[in-house]
């Protein structure tokens, strides 16, 4: 026995002198600029490459959103631009296919290339190493070839607009019969294929990330890091991992089952002897309901995944801004889990219109219910953070604040759609739209916001103009709300989603529901105006903003102990940690912060076994 | 018990050998950590196939399969009449010549030679684990082999059930079993296909092991990428057999 155990040991002992598993080991740095700043193993490039390609892409999916609100305002009216350059043949009027073709790229580009990406893969590539008190990734190949995945998804989803029928209209769903069938609208003749392809390579790309995240938390933490002194970032996207690891290859192998159903001809989702548009019948004997079950028993813990890793951002900037512990550490690290795990017996309440079994249904309205006692444990402890301390008014605090207030809106209508026989009343109406973009905007663009102005320093040595970031709050707040609290009202008066003209229905035809409509689409144009605000504060920073300081925000995590930007081994020595991140204004201490690389001194007194 | 001697001792407590070494030595390597982790993800990938067909089949109506008529044919206007001979089935029944194509005989026996993959994968690690350096390299280059060898049965059986018989109607109007034909073809075509596919992934890096063993790349201090490969390859072989009892057994 003792000799095995001496073969372990010495495996792993050589494995680090020769490949730099260990800590002491630094890698010459590629010359080449191919490898150095394309093809780079580097975490940070790789991170800053997702943030890149993210970004483009939600400008890419936001003026899809724009199009889709001028239709919803003004329906049919020729729209500025697309109208001249795709329909002058057809009196420049928007086909209506068109308008399901928006939509539906508009939530996969903004789910699939924009928030997923941006938050686990830029944000998650570029703090767990540096948080951790790594170099890299425990697989730096792995995650290159991870980033190089998404290539592909992106060149999958433009494709699908320019192959014959043009790209997928079958929502961001993908519900079959209509995605199943080439002859059910014209854009599930080619373009489906193509998003289905997009959106396997954009799974592969997280999947090969989750492992990659999941093994170096576990494997390369720097002394003295125990599980329980990780900041609240790193357990966010160390929960997200687990979710993407599990919840992911189900999507997978629902998306190869649909890709096959339209390419092999196989039966998985197709009703027998389906007949589309009288084209010839499909053999079938599949089941269309079974897409639903397997897409959201992804697609449910996805959202988690779109909101997990900025409540860990957010904890983190919260507590930095407010200079106060976060109240309650642990308490937080256990509801993300909780959350996390109720996400994987919730899917159902997606399906409560499918003519599901009433006591299934009970069920899962009951598992739905109790992800609200986790959120407010979350809510309440940042409350806690806030209440009391020296809040400083930065762009990244304001954004994480707007994160906060915004994700209770959008929580609380959560709860009414959990609830069964009222989700049956608000289903597929805005009252679901409204919610959604409170989470996915309110939340997660808000916390991207917040992360972006909170490490831009620290990503890029410079720091972003704090005046520009504080007007881009407000008016992106402002605008927010404009665009999204109205479709509440409207959603509950019966305007129903993926509708391109509601106008057609008398009831919605009043002034009282076109002007909200006029009203939501012109905040909407004001919103997605600001983002120039942004985008112009981000480029100028980028080449001629302030060099910043090592640590400018008195932070107590570990990237803000070496350079901005952090030299490509990240750290001249690996840190030895002391304390979990959140030490601010303790006793004793000269100045208010109390990074994790100091050992507190005896006059603090223990630290609160639960509580931090 | 020679490397043992170069191996830097742990400092350890006056206690004994139970006592734990106060270095902070991880448990694992990275790689043996990420690999359990894949085969998690690669088990909620077949999760979701065999659950599909766990769930197809269940919903499959029990005229779903005849031996008069192609599969998922509509008998409702058929049945009053009470035709002679008619057998209906919600799935094609295992030996049953009518309704299933596959044959078990040939599978069980390609089952049996996946099987003795694993065993000589065990052999060869545990032969590096010992540093026999030319019989880990043996029995690595026999686990690849007879691997290809079970993928040449698979590929065969693929080219007798697509191309080359002719099947009655109860299996396929065609008279060929392609995965068109029937939602138990599109499961069988899926499932087999996605496994032998990943048989495939595990041959071509069981062929790398083998050609790196022959020049003496693993031995008692280096046997992590075989120990690696072989938690891959034994966790394909238990598919398998799940995937042989489901689709054709039961």
């Amino acid at each position: 026995m003792s000799h095995e155990h001496a073969d372990a040991g010495h495996t792993s002992g050589t494995e680090a002198a020769h490949h730099g598993h260990g800590h002491d080991h630094i890698h010459p740095r590629p010359w080449n600029p191919l490898f150095r700043y394309v093809f780079s193993t580097d975490h940070k490039i790789i991170a800053i490459q997702f943030l890149f390609s993210g970004l483009i892409f939600f400008v890419v999916g936001g003026l899809m959103a724009m199009a889709i609100r001028w239709q919803l305002a003004w329906p049919w009216s020729p729209m500025p631009v697309l109208s001249k350059a795709l329909w002058s043949s057809q009196g420049y009027r928007m086909p209506p296919e068109f308008y399901n073709k928006l939509f539906t790229m508009h939530g996969s580009v903004m789910i699939f290339l924009v928030v997923i990406p941006i938050l686990a893969g830029a944000f998650g590539n570029f703090t767990i190493p540096l948080m951790i008190g790594a170099r890299d990734m425990a697989f730096p190949r792995l995650n290159m070839i991870s980033y190089w995945c998404m290539p592909f998804a992106f060149v999958a989803m433009l494709n699908s607009f320019i192959v014959e029928g043009g790209t997928a209209e079958a929502g961001w769903t993908s519900y079959p019969t209509l995605a199943n069938s080439p002859w059910s609208t014209p854009g599930s003749f080619n373009g489906q294929t193509w998003w289905l392809i997009g959106v396997l390579f954009a799974g592969v790309s997280s999947l090969l990330g989750s492992i990659n995240y999941l093994t170096t938390i576990l494997m390369l933490r720097a002394p003295g890091m125990k599980m329980f002194r990780l900041p609240m970032t790193v357990w966010g996207m160390f929960i997200t991992s687990i979710l993407q690891a599990f919840a992911l290859p189900v999507l997978t192998s629902a998306l190869v089952m649909q890709l096959l159903d339209r390419t092999a001809g196989t039966n998985f989702f197709t009703p027998a002897g389906l007949s589309v548009a009288n084209g010839p019948a499909a053999i079938g004997g599949g089941q269309p309901l079974l897409w639903q079950h397997l897409f959201w028993f992804y697609s449910h813990p996805a959202v988690y995944i779109m909101i997990l890793p900025a409540m860990g951002m957010m904890s983190d900037i919260i507590s930095t801004f407010s200079r106060k512990p976060l109240f309650g550490y642990k308490p937080m690290v256990i509801a993300i889990g909780a959350i996390a795990g109720l996400g994987f017996i919730v899917w159902g309440h997606h399906m409560f219109q499918s003519g599901m079994n009433p006591a299934l249904g009970a069920t899962f309205m009951l598992s739905t219910m109790l992800i609200a006692l986790p959120s407010a444990i979350k809510v309440f402890n940042w409350l806690g953070t806030m209440w009391g301390g020296r809040i400083q008014f930065t762009s990244a605090m304001l954004n994480a604040m707007g994160f906060v207030s915004m994700f209770i809106i959008g929580g609380l209508s959560g709860i009414f759609l959990a609830a069964t026989p009222v989700d049956m009343h608000v289903h597929d109406t805005y009252f679901i739209v409204a919610h959604i973009h409170y989470v996915l905007f309110g939340g997660s663009t808000f916390a991207i916001f917040a992360a972006i102005y909170y490490w831009f320093p620290k990503m890029f040595g410079r720091m972003m103009d704090e005046r520009l970031g504080k007007v881009h709050f407000a008016l992106t707040f402002l605008t927010f709300n404009g665009t999204f609290f109205l479709m509440h009202i409207v959603g509950l008066h019966g305007m129903l989603r993926r509708t391109a003209d509601p106008t057609i229905y008398p009831l919605l035809n009043g002034p009282g529901v076109v002007g909200m409509n006029q009203f939501m689409t012109l905040s909407a144009f004001g919103l997605g105006l600001t983002q120039i605000l942004f985008a112009a504060n981000f480029l100028y920073s980028l080449v001629l903003g302030p060099k910043a300081a090592d640590n400018p925000w008195k932070a107590n995590t570990l990237e803000w102990g070496t350079t901005s930007p952090p030299p490509y081994y990240n750290f001249q020595t690996i840190p030895t940690v002391y304390h979990p991140a959140y030490e601010f204004s303790v006793p004793g201490v000269v100045g208010d912060f109390l990074p994790q690389t100091e050992p507190r001194p005896p006059i603090a007194g223990p630290m609160d076994p639960i509580m931090a | 018990m020679a490397d043992a001697a170069t191996f830097p001792a742990h400092p350890t407590t006056a206690h004994g050998s139970m006592a734990r070494p106060t270095v902070q030595a991880p448990p694992l390597t990275p790689g043996k950590v990420a690999i359990w982790l894949f085969l998690a993800t690669e088990i909620m990938f077949f999760t979701g196939l065999i659950g599909t067909y766990i769930v197809l089949r269940a919903g499959s109506p029990p005229t779903g399969y005849s031996n008069l008529y192609p599969p998922a044919t509509d008998l409702t206007y058929v049945l009053p009449t009470k035709p002679e001979g008619l057998k209906t089935y919600a799935w094609p029944k295992p030996y049953d010549d009518s309704t299933n194509p596959l044959s078990i005989d040939l599978t069980a026996v390609n089952t049996f030679i996946l099987i003795c993959s694993s065993v000589t994968m065990v052999l060869g690690l545990s032969a590096f684990q010992r540093d026999q350096k030319r019989k880990g390299a043996l029995y690595t280059t026999a686990t690849a082999l007879i691997g290809a060898v079970f993928l040449g049965v698979q590929v065969f059986e693929y080219r007798q059930l697509m191309f080359v018989h002719h099947y009655p109607i109860g299996v396929s109007a065609s008279g060929h079993f392609t995965p068109d034909v029937s939602l138990f073809a599109s499961c069988f075509f899926t499932m087999t296909g996605f496994h032998g596919a990943h048989v495939a992934g595990g041959v071509i890096a069981m062929s790398l092991l083998a050609i790196r063993s022959w020049f003496g790349a693993y031995s008692s201090t280096n046997y992590n990428s075989v120990e690696i490969v072989g938690l891959y390859w034994h966790f394909v072989d238990l598919v398998w057999i799940i995937l042989f009892t489901v689709v054709y057994l039961i």
